[in-house]
């Protein structure tokens, strides 16, 4: 994207919010782990083309690409993650609430 | 830092943003989803993650700034850092890890601003997460494009003198900025002196400030 | 396109071309600087390959250097001011030697 045209900078900041940095400690852990190398995040995060910068924040970019890398990794299954967010979806409205079993 | 996030600002006075009075998204559920299919394979444990997200929580810019301070006081320090940024955190016991480190002196001719325009690369053990802004759209995009209008914005204004050197970080280097030391500075201690260096100065999108004046906004 | 890692390694000062390829998929070259002209600032040494990395492959080492080009070669009449500079890591493989005289 250098170069390309764009309007003023935000300078907002927020500090990151729970769920966001255990998905940058889940992304760090499972490259430790030799899972996969940051180049294949990144590979990922610019498949999901400019739209998905316009549509999704940083970390819901970051959590989508985790996943595509463990999933191409044979670590987990799609279906077995689509049923484990069915369940979790069922504990609770919030995050603090479905985040703890 | 537990979950107990109050909602107001936080220690760095930047707010909160919320988790828990707003409906759980769908990228939230896959976060929880993937953590506890991780866990209950043995990938990792929840203690690791714990301990994952408390050394984010405790990482800020005070290591560059430690590192910076001495640059300024101790030329042979300076010499090696510039040489060799990797061995100086070693030296400073600074676990910098697999990064490879690059550390970039500004002088009166010279001022160096990074940037990563195909993702966000940053030097967090050094200067904790990145802002916002440095992984937005606008940053990356503009900053190699037109530098003297961005610095402007930030409130830094270089001479037609100096000549302004933008890094991308392309690859596998990281990057940290030594800024120029302030005039009337002689007598400082080295935590004086790291006082000064704000995380902006280290990315090259602010100026070491001048003691006694006024914090740069925002 | 030459051979990767196959010459002797660029000494620093040395004119090269950014090969102007645009191949799908995950390269760490941008796009901005593609058929650009530069001068080698120094060599960073073997790095695994991101090309290979990026798709679950080992990443053979191959050299990276660190480039430097003008704003003027960059952007030409647009820059903001020709002779401010911009540095990036280039791969072996993407960059060819230039005589210098053309710089």
């Amino acid at each position: 994207m250098g170069g390309a045209e764009s309007g003023a900078i935000s300078r907002d900041e927020h500090d990151f919010a729970f769920w966001e940095k255990r998905v940058d400690a889940l992304v760090i852990l499972a490259q430790a782990r030799g899972l996969f190398t940051v180049d294949a995040l990144r590979r990922v995060l610019e498949d999901m083309g400019p739209e998905a910068f316009e549509t999704m924040s940083y970390y819901e970019r970051w959590v989508a690409a985790l996943n595509q890398n463990l999933v191409e990794r044979g670590v987990y299954t799609v279906s077995e993650l689509g049923a484990r967010m069915e369940r979790i979806a069922e504990r609770g409205v919030t995050y603090g609430e479905a985040a703890d079993e | 830092m537990p979950h107990d996030h109050s909602h107001e600002m936080s220690p760095s006075g930047h707010p909160y943003r919320t988790d828990d009075d707003v409906p759980l998204s769908y990228w939230q559920q896959m976060e929880i989803a993937i953590r506890e299919i991780l866990i209950e394979k043995g990938v990792t444990s929840a203690a690791e993650i714990a301990a994952q997200v408390e050394a984010m929580d405790a990482r800020g810019p005070a290591n560059g700034a430690a590192l910076v301070a001495r640059a300024w006081s101790d030329g042979e320090f300076r010499a090696l850092l510039m040489r060799d940024a990797g061995a100086a955190c070693a030296q400073m016991g600074f676990d910098i890890g697999t990064l490879k480190l690059i550390a970039l002196e500004n002088t009166e001719n010279v001022h160096n601003v990074v940037v990563c325009t195909l993702c966000s690369c940053y030097p967090r053990n050094l200067l904790g997460l990145p802002p916002d802004w440095y992984k937005s759209r606008a940053y990356r995009s503009r900053t190699v494009r037109e530098p003297r209008r961005v610095l402007a914005e930030f409130g830094v204004e270089l001479g037609d003198d100096v000549e302004i050197r933008v890094h991308d970080s392309t690859a596998d280097m990281r990057y940290i900025v030594i800024p120029r030391r302030p005039e009337g500075t002689a007598g400082l201690s080295r935590p004086e002196l790291a006082a000064l260096v704000g995380r902006d100065a280290m990315i090259g999108t602010g100026l070491a400030r001048v003691p006694g004046a006024a914090p740069p906004g925002g | 396109m030459s051979e990767p890692a196959d010459g002797a390694p660029l000494a620093p000062g040395t004119t090269v071309r950014v090969a102007t390829m645009m191949p799908p998929g995950h390269v760490r070259t941008p796009v901005y600087l593609r058929g650009r002209r530069g001068v080698v600032e120094r060599r960073l040494g073997p790095f695994p390959l991101p090309e290979e990395l990026a798709y679950h492959r080992p990443g053979r080492p191959h050299d990276l250097y660190r480039v430097r080009f003008t704003m003027a070669e960059i952007w030409g009449a647009a820059a903001e001011r020709p002779r401010d500079t911009l540095e990036a890591e280039i791969y072996a493989h993407w960059l060819r030697p230039e005589p210098t005289d053309a710089a």
